[in-house]
């Protein structure tokens, strides 16, 4: 409490943060930027490993013998699906049944919000059909699930071949104690979607779908299976789900060591790990995967079909089979083996996976960073806020002679109106409630008299909407409220920064990655826009540093991490469908990140464009 | 002041019966901040569905609010909308002119000092001028209706906000010196939540200071004072308890209702201290903590009584403030409550030291709480400990608050007797420091 009650002291540590608040929070920024990059040091960064003791030690073999005809079943799954041009519901249906499974199909059917051009679907119609083998050994209250997506042309036909030969030789298995659900989906997340809500009665999209038939116990993990070859040369896996959510990290640990006993190259972020961590193409080969891991997990979306699951507790994760040109091939027969495995050790669960983290970057498949070393890196960029919040109010609660102690408080300067600060902070929410709601309410107005498709027209109405954000705001405030007051922009600074304080400290407990992206552009904009500043340039770095640009460098380093980089023309056509997608994600799977974007980031960010503007 | 009033008061109704219609309102009721297993309404449902079946309301293990409420919302279920929007007015309304009431007298007890010259040269700047004392009662009312707490509570139709209606009425008619209306507000709030029954104190002493009785054990009409206010009290407390037992006919609402609320059984997470810690505790030493932790609430009564002896009605903000964190199952109702007596103290400001760091942290305790409680109980990805960590540091902001506005009245009372420019010994400078 000494701090706390001596004034002396008090004043001391006030005058210090006062005096020398832009070279703390410059130190800060960088402080925090280098703890970032520094998580990807291998040294800095914990290996992997299991947690949970039913999947550590016991053993397990794997005996799955018949991948040839698993690939078999898979090529007369790619004929009947090419007979109905569809989902082969009827042939599934049998041959799920033939392979002693109990087997029910779910219809469903959703109308997008506007076209989705990526996948060219608007009105999709579809069914999802799965297999349910009950549990030989347990009463029927546990499930595990393993679901192959049916896609159209002549991808992961192998993956539904090697889901029946799975399913086939399973149940000729006693051990088994938790039921294990073999889910054949259609039209991918919208189906998985339809399922899991189904299963779960619960209804958060506005679907449509008929209710399932059979259900199985409640589900302790999920795996989704992409398989699109005969062979294999590695595996990759995929963990980001929606809205940044990972399942726990000895889910990854399961396939890694998996993997590893099996002998089948494992990758994630489709990197493999490199043992040089002490040379600097090793090093930036880690930095390149985490940051894929931190792009894909800020977009907020579903980066496989596993990402739904996590919303209902559920811990689960794509595997990916990839044919590239290496030497090494794996068969389909290894495939099935390392899936066993996986099936078997989650069969031994006693309880859900709790025991391993749930927030982690991983620099690579062996290492991981834990939440107490990367919060750190926001930490520190979020406390430039606080600085500043703590300058400003020093400023204003004691002008020029700085007292904290009421004694020598001289009269106080006459506070602003509310309404100076009111009207900016409606309005800019106003705009962001425009932002949310005008694109898709308009869409058929903006095709009738624009030369646009539905979903150009989504699109570019949002950027307009956006952009006129930017003229509105400061001008209405000055009609309402006459020329602003110096006091007046300190304290709608105040507000402001503190409002970004906990917006993004919000953001970074649920999604860190999202909040890290935001407070790295955001922050400098928050610590240095006052009505001072020289306009113009300033005016510049603020739209450079807003969210929408943000997204689209992140769109291009993105592709870049990809190594796949873009021309602009190709990259801005990219950032388009981008904020078509984020929208779809919004409407279609509940993704935050844009109703978070639109209303509450935009407009705490015309905030502070408002403060620039402010005389 | 009556027309700025209305317009308050429509204001903050059109907000609740908004939010009401909107879909908000069902998210609202679950929240375990804003309604505790006393206090929510789904259980009052529960209760009224048990009674209509001739089943007494307290079989099971769902419903604990007093038999009174039962009865009450057994007529007025159909408008319960309503009932819980009138209760927020009453209370504003009741602080209103309990404020304002009480503002007057400290204008005319300052008048009196000022006139006997009993405050030192120096201390003209700590006056408190009419013009400054105009919209307190008005913002009072604004603290109260305004308060995004009190409009959570208000939609979620928690119970919480009759009791603060009755807490407010009491406040109310203590100020105006009624000592009979005061000892049955006083004795209604207690038979709602027991906790007031720590409010008996200064009302006491504000009533004898009204009346001139000197607060002095030696005296008769000191002791003749306080068996006449008791009297009333547990008078028309025990009429009230028989006439639950007559209503329900039988006593099984008191260990379901104070037993409850003194036992601490039901451990749903809530913005309180007890439930991880009783949850986390060895089967064994329950009984002891529970006894610690009660008297928590309890015992801060007597040296706040021997401080503040001449102000009653700040003592009555502080023991409410108490009350509020660290009773058993608290909500953000109650908080709400102690909150919007603040203006009255707006003339403390200058000695308030923390009130920057206070803010922030209720602030971003309060956007955090439905940030935790997704994280723990819907993607399962934290757990308790985050969300406690929480709490912790939302009632540590909160006592921080009550301690700086103790400090700061004393302070100002302080600079009251000898004078706002302290001098040391040798001439010098002094501050005063807390220690």
């Amino acid at each position: 409490m000494g701090l706390l009650s001596d004034p002396n002291r008090r004043r001391a540590l006030i005058s210090l943060l006062t005096r020398l608040n832009a070279p703390i929070c410059v130190l800060c920024y960088f402080a925090g930027v280098c703890w970032f990059m520094g998580l990807a040091f291998e040294p800095f960064t914990l290996r992997t490993y299991m947690s949970e003791n039913a999947m550590g030690s016991t053993m397990v073999e794997e005996r799955f013998p018949s991948g040839e005809r698993a690939l078999a079943t898979g090529r007369e799954f790619a004929a009947h699906k090419k007979k109905v041009g569809g989902m082969p519901v009827d042939w599934l249906v049998k041959t799920m049944q033939a392979r002693g499974l109990e087997v029910f199909t779910q219809s469903f059917s959703r109308t997008l919000p506007f076209p989705d051009e990526n996948k060219e679907r608007y009105i999709v119609k579809g069914t999802n059909v799965y297999g349910i083998l009950r549990a030989p050994r347990a009463p029927r209250t546990e499930a595990l699930v393993l679901s192959a997506p049916c896609s159209p042309g002549d991808n992961n036909n192998q993956a539904v071949g090697l889901l029946l030969g799975l399913a086939h030789y399973f149940r000729s298995q006693i051990f088994w104690a938790k039921d294990i659900i073999f889910l054949v989906n259609e039209h991918d997340l919208i189906g998985m979607q339809a399922w899991l809500e189904s299963y779960h009665h619960t209804n958060t999209t506005g679907m449509d779908w008929s209710p399932l038939q059979g259900r199985g116990g409640s589900i302790q993990a999920a795996l989704s299976l992409e398989l699109s070859s005969d062979v294999i040369t590695s595996f990759d896996i995929v963990l980001e789900g929606l809205n940044g959510q990972l399942p726990n990290l000895d889910l990854a640990n399961l396939f890694y060591a998996f993997c590893q006993k099996i002998g089948v190259l494992c990758t994630i972020q489709g990197k493999l790990q490199r043992n040089d961590w002490d040379s600097v193409s090793g090093y930036s080969h880690a930095v390149q995967t985490m940051m894929l891991m931190v792009m894909k997990q800020a977009s907020g979306r579903p980066w496989g079909d596993h990402g739904l699951f996590l919303r209902y507790h559920i811990e689960a994760a794509t595997v990916k089979g990839i044919n590239s040109f290496r030497q090494y091939k794996t068969d389909v027969t290894t495939v099935g083996r390392l899936l066993e495995g996986i099936f078997r050790k989650l069969n031994n669960l006693l309880e859900r996976l709790h025991q391993s983290y749930f927030f982690y970057l991983m620099p690579s498949l062996s290492h991981f960073v834990s939440i107490g070393y990367y919060m750190p890196a926001f930490g520190l960029l979020a406390v430039i806020l606080l600085l500043r919040a703590l300058d400003l109010w020093v400023q204003f609660a004691n002008p020029p002679a700085v007292t904290v102690d009421g004694v020598a408080d001289i009269e106080r300067q006459s506070s602003p109106g509310v309404l100076s600060v009111l009207t900016p902070l409606v309005i800019s929410h106003l705009t962001g409630a425009a932002l949310y709601f005008l694109p898709t309410r308009f869409q058929e107005t903006a095709v009738e008299h624009f030369p646009v498709s539905e979903t150009e027209a989504v699109v570019l109405t949002a950027i307009a909407v956006y952009t006129a954000g930017l003229a509105l705001p400061h001008n209405t405030h000055r009609l309402l409220s006459g020329e602003g007051t110096e006091q007046g922009w300190r304290v709608l600074k105040l507000v402001a920064v503190l409002y970004l304080a906990v917006l993004l400290g919000c953001t970074a407990l649920i999604n860190f990655s999202l909040g890290f992206i935001l407070a790295l552009t955001l922050v400098p904009v928050a610590a240095f826009v006052t009505p001072h500043v020289p306009k113009t340039l300033s005016a510049v770095i603020l739209v450079v540093l807003s969210p929408a640009c943000t997204l689209l460098f992140s769109v291009f380093f993105f592709q870049e991490l990809q190594e796949m980089p873009v021309s602009f023309q190709d990259g801005w056509l990219l950032y388009l469908s981008v904020i078509s997608q984020g929208m779809l994600d919004h409407y279609l799977y509940g993704s935050l990140v844009y109703p978070l974007i639109a209303l509450m980031v935009y407009p705490c960010w015309l905030l502070f464009w408002n403060i620039l503007f402010w005389k | 002041m009556a027309a700025p009033l209305t317009l308050l008061l429509i204001v903050a109704v059109t907000i609740r019966a908004a939010l009401n219609r909107s879909s908000l309102a069902e998210l609202i009721a679950e929240r375990v901040e804003v309604v505790s297993p006393i206090t929510a309404w789904k259980r009052v449902i529960e209760g009224l569905a048990l009674l209509d079946l001739g089943v007494s309301p307290y079989s099971g293990d769902v419903f604990h609010e007093t038999p009174l409420i039962i009865y009450l919302f057994h007529f007025l279920v159909d408008y319960a909308e309503i009932t819980f929007m009138l209760a927020d007015v009453i209370t504003a309304v009741a602080l209103y002119m309990a404020v304002k009431d009480y503002n007057k007298q400290v204008f005319r007890k300052q008048k009196f000092s000022l006139e006997a010259d009993r405050y030192p040269a120096d201390c003209r700047e700590l006056i408190r001028t009419p013009k400054e004392m105009y919209y307190i009662p008005l913002k009072v009312a604004m603290f109260y209706l305004l308060n995004p707490f009190t409009i959570l509570s208000c939609v979620a139709k928690s119970t919480c906000g009759l009791n603060n209606a009755v807490i407010a009425l009491f406040a109310l008619t203590t100020i105006k010196g009624n000592v009979l209306l005061s000892a049955i507000f006083l004795c209604l709030a207690t038979y709602q939540s027991i906790y007031p029954l720590t409010l008996c104190a200064p009302a006491m002493l504000y009533l004898m200071q009204h009346q001139y009785i000197p607060v002095n054990f030696r005296r008769a009409s000191f002791w003749w004072f306080v068996a006449q206010y008791l009297f009333m009290y547990l008078g028309s407390l025990f009429v009230i308890v028989c006439l639950s037992f007559f209503l329900l006919g039988s006593w099984d609402y008191l260990p379901s209702v104070y037993g409850f609320i003194l036992s601490v059984p039901d451990l749903t997470p809530n913005i309180g201290l007890f439930w991880y810690f009783f949850a986390e505790m060895f089967e064994h030493f329950r009984l002891f903590f529970l006894c610690v932790f009660q008297i928590n609430v309890f015992f801060y009564t007597i040296p706040l009584c021997i401080k503040l002896k001449d102000h009653p009605v700040f003592l009555i903000f502080m023991q409410l403030a108490v009350i509020s964190i660290f009773k058993s199952y608290p909500t953000v109702g109650d908080t709400a409550l102690y909150l919007a007596f603040l203006p009255a103290w707006s003339h403390l400001h200058r000695f308030l030291r923390n009130n920057f760091l206070v803010s922030c942290v209720l602030l971003a305790c309060s956007a955090l709480f439905p940030v935790l409680w997704h994280l723990w109980i819907y993607a399962g990805s934290a757990n308790s400990n985050f969300y406690y960590a929480i709490t912790l540091l939302f009632n540590v902001a909160q006592i921080l608050l009550v301690s700086d506005y103790f400090y700061a009245f004393l302070r100002r009372e302080h600079h009251l007797t000898n004078g706002l420019y302290l001098k040391k010994k040798d001439g010098s400078e002094a501050t005063l420091v807390l220690k």
